[in-house]
């Protein structure tokens, strides 16, 4: 358990009702956060992407959220206004996505989206914000912020794109920042280097990190705790550290069907799935 | 067996022009798992395209069993060679039963008997015959991977060429796509090359590789020499410190190997 939580969660629940009947995506997760590196794990179709956005109250329509709690620092999210979520999204939590492509305004060039972010939630005057914007651009470790500022994102690589997407989400200092699979569209090397730009200015600003990925050894690496969802239900939260010590069966399953490059050329073990892991926890 | 020498590869004209292969060399024997690894834009996919004859923009020799390959590659090259895909939602006709995506390529080839075959590579990539008729939309994406590497294999190649075929899966699925795909080189003596920007899936799957970047041949090594971490590239070596995970103090090395002109 995280020592004073920025975040808890109880019984988390999401549901889309469809032409083929209801889909419970989120059954029943419950968590804390608090300023320090969360990694969720899960294959696609686990909930770990609808877990985040529920947080935020971001569930796209028909999706219905229901929670015994889901408490950020004392306000509860749920029952929160429009004007008390636009609050808090952005300024207090922010979230960046897996696809700069898809996250960045194509007609508006970089700075302005930076400095904007900052407009929103700060009352500055326009070139305050963007001496900020540039400060935060150098901060994600882009070389040349000043003609960053200027680029459209075509003009941008998906590297850059994703440190841009990092500073336009830190630059109104939140408390907590989810990000979902945002390295995963990029080339091994560059998704590190982002992750240590991400590392050094969680730990600098004492944040809390949420991070979504199907990535196991990666959210083992990086993340201090590492939560595992399957079927929209957690399997098991554990320290990163001791990954290797996993108890639950799928935790398992999904380290040794990992190709290994010091592995042999052996037939990998395939993860049998077993019904009662969802019966556990009706 | 499998001989490229001086391929390039190039797209565009003019001062537009981009340079994706720029003078490959390899040799891949009968019989053996070759891969090739590289990061985006490394050119890995274009060498793929220009074996299979799907890139007609490349200059260089190109020798498969024995065979000089021109531009154009008539129809005994596609009974030879077969190529899968890395997208299984994009490489199925989304409006063809499985069992007409299988029928398709026996007819052309004219090889007759089409029923038996398709009743057979269904039961060989572990789908069975049960799926015969249903559309690729009712299938998961492992699932149309595997009708994907059964069209290939109902021609009865000799040579697949596999671009990234298991990274659009979940790793679960993906060790039973790897799976089969060693048991069918095996059962049948395939060659395969192997085109991956997961180290661990192609130390995995090949005993040799070679890896690119911007176009060119880094290095050559072998699977034992990947897994003694012993590349003689400063290249291949951050390649391989950035797939064992996040390492604070190792991301500070990184260097930036940038095109040589």
């Amino acid at each position: 358990m995280a020592e004073d939580p920025l975040l808890t969660i109880e019984d988390l629940r999401v549901d889309f009702e469809t032409t083929k009947g209801i889909v419970q995506a989120v059954r029943g997760v419950s968590f804390q956060v608090g300023r320090e590196k969360l990694g969720i794990v899960g294959e696609s179709g686990s909930g770990k992407s609808v877990t985040g956005r529920a947080i935020l109250g971001l569930v796209p329509p028909p999706g219905r959220v229901a929670a015994k709690r889901l408490d950020f620092e004392g306000t509860d999210l749920l029952s929160a206004d429009n004007r008390q979520m636009r609050e808090i999204r952005g300024r207090r939590i922010s979230m960046v996505m897996q696809d700069p492509k898809f996250s960045l305004n194509p007609v508006m060039k970089v700075g302005h989206q930076v400095a904007e972010a900052y407009r929103t939630h700060a009352r500055v005057a326009s070139g305050e914000a963007k001496r900020r914007a540039i400060e935060m651009l150098a901060a994600v470790r882009i070389r040349d912020p000043e003609r960053v500022f200027e680029a459209y994102p075509h003009e941008v690589s998906g590297g850059m794109g994703q440190r841009v997407m990092i500073a336009m989400m830190l630059i109104p200092d939140p408390d907590l920042l989810i990000a979902d699979e945002p390295t995963s569209a990029l080339d091994v090397t560059v998704q590190l280097q982002i992750l240590a730009i991400l590392d050094d200015l969680v730990s600098e600003r004492g944040m809390g990190l949420i991070f979504i990925s199907h990535d196991l050894n990666l959210v083992a690496s990086f993340c201090d705790r590492v939560m595992i969802m399957y079927a929209g239900q957690v399997m098991e939260i554990l320290d990163a550290r001791d990954l290797n010590q996993a108890k639950h069966p799928y935790t398992r399953g999904l380290l040794s069907c990992l190709p290994k490059i010091d592995g042999g050329h052996n037939d990998l073990a395939v993860l049998k799935r077993d019904p009662a892991w969802l019966e556990a926890k009706p | 067996m499998i001989r490229v020498r001086d391929l390039q590869v190039t797209f565009g004209e003019g001062k537009h022009t981009v340079k994706a292969v720029r003078g490959l060399s390899f040799q891949v024997d009968k019989g053996e798992s070759f891969g090739i690894v590289g990061e985006s834009g490394s050119g890995k996919s274009t060498v793929l395209r220009a074996l299979s004859g799907l890139n007609p923009n490349w200059t260089g020799e190109v020798e498969i069993e024995g065979r000089q390959q021109a531009v154009r590659r008539d129809k005994p090259f596609y009974k030879l060679v077969q190529m899968v895909f890395q997208d299984p939602y994009g490489s199925l006709h989304p409006r063809h039963t499985i069992d007409r995506i299988l029928a398709e390529p026996v007819a052309i080839h004219r090889l007759g008997d089409a029923e038996r075959r398709i009743e057979r590579v269904l039961d060989e990539v572990g789908l069975g015959t049960g799926f015969r008729f249903r559309y690729p939309h009712q299938l998961s994406g492992g699932q149309r991977q595997r009708v994907a590497i059964a069209r290939a294999l109902i021609l009865e190649p000799r040579i697949l060429l596999l671009d990234e075929p298991t990274s659009a899966l979940d790793v679960s699925i993906q060790a039973e796509v790897l799976n089969l795909l060693v048991r069918l080189r095996r059962e049948r003596g395939l060659t395969y090359i192997l085109v991956s920007h997961n180290l661990a899936v192609v130390a995995h799957m090949c005993e040799r590789l070679a890896v690119m970047n911007h176009g060119r041949l880094v290095e050559e090594l072998s699977a034992e020499q990947l897994k003694a971490a012993t590349p003689a590239e400063s290249y291949t070596r951050q390649l391989l410190t950035a797939s064992l995970g996040y390492d604070r103090a190792a991301i500070d090395q990184f260097e930036d190997f940038v095109a040589e002109a």
